[in-house]
């Protein structure tokens, strides 16, 4: 190694790092768009009203001739029990942990410099993600 | 290996005389001295926002869990923020709003940048304005729903 790592600039410098960069960066984004997209369908759903349906399925309406709207609860649990909402959130679930993997590492490569912390440091993000990614999946499905 | 030893297969790179100044870690306390443009203000915060919403993710799926797991759930988890330490638990709620708005903003501008190669002195300083503004108007105008209606 020491012939090709001896210049620290040009086209032959030493190249330093992790190796995955494009990955990493390509990763970052797609899981990012994702989760923009995620925002905005739950975001449609929470201000689009829901109305109570009959067993037919048709829009029921009130004494005065009113819909009757769902709220509370009942939307909120609603909007994540169709089966596409479920697999749609499962992806964001892993999209945001391999995102904050990713923004994490960078994080403590730029500021932790000793090996050891930084080891450290990696292990408890990922075991940190690794939790919160079984807890999320297990409410995802118990409902 | 070492910058010393990089430097020392290399005669021609290292300072003559040994008289040359050298910049090496600058103290943590010159971070106050900055002066960061728009954009520079714009990312320390993507990062600051990052790590916030990584601290707290086991608030994030505490709410997720409790707001949805059963009706019994929902009501232990709106007691929380209406009870005697409501404000507090709506005080996380509001940073963790700010940090959402701020890291989706400042990626959107990052994804359009890298898809329109948007590059221009000007368009990096009007949207970096433009990210700080939205992120801090929409996290007030949400704040104001969250404690007063």
């Amino acid at each position: 190694m020491q012939e090709i790592s001896s210049s620290t600039y040009g086209s032959k410098r030493l190249v330093v790092g992790a190796h995955y960069g494009l990955r990493d960066w390509l990763s970052q984004r797609v899981s990012a768009a994702l989760m923009a997209l995620f925002t905005f369908v739950v975001l449609a759903q929470v201000l689009w009203p829901r109305y109570v349906k009959n067993p037919a399925g048709q829009i029921i309406r009130d004494a005065t001739g009113k819909l009757v709207t769902i709220t509370g609860y009942d939307k909120w649990a609603g909007i994540f029990a169709p089966q596409w909402m479920k697999l749609f959130t499962f992806v964001i679930i892993l999209a945001l942990a391999w995102h904050a993997w990713v923004g994490m590492r960078d994080i403590w490569m730029d500021y932790v410099k000793p090996v050891s912390v930084r080891l450290v440091l990696h292990v408890f993000t990922l075991a940190w993600l690794a939790g919160c990614t079984g807890w999320a999946l297990q409410v995802l499905w118990r409902f | 290996m070492s910058a010393d030893n990089a430097l020392k297969d290399q005669p021609h790179l290292m300072p003559k005389g040994g008289s040359r100044p050298v910049f090496r870690n600058i103290h943590v306390l010159d971070i106050l001295k900055y002066r960061l443009p728009p954009a520079g203000i714009v990312s320390i915060l993507h990062r600051v926002s990052g790590a916030l919403m990584f601290l707290l993710l086991p608030f994030i799926i505490w709410m997720f869990d409790t707001s949805l797991s059963t009706e019994l759930s929902y009501e232990r988890f709106t007691a929380v923020f209406l009870g005697s330490t409501g404000w507090f638990f709506k005080l996380v709620a509001l940073a963790l709003i700010w940090a959402f708005l701020h890291h989706l903003l400042a990626g959107l501008r990052h994804l359009w940048m890298d898809a329109t190669h948007a590059v221009t002195l000007r368009f990096g300083r009007l949207s970096a304005l433009v990210t700080l503004g939205l992120s801090v108007l929409l996290t007030l105008a949400l704040g104001v729903k969250l404690f007063f209606f």
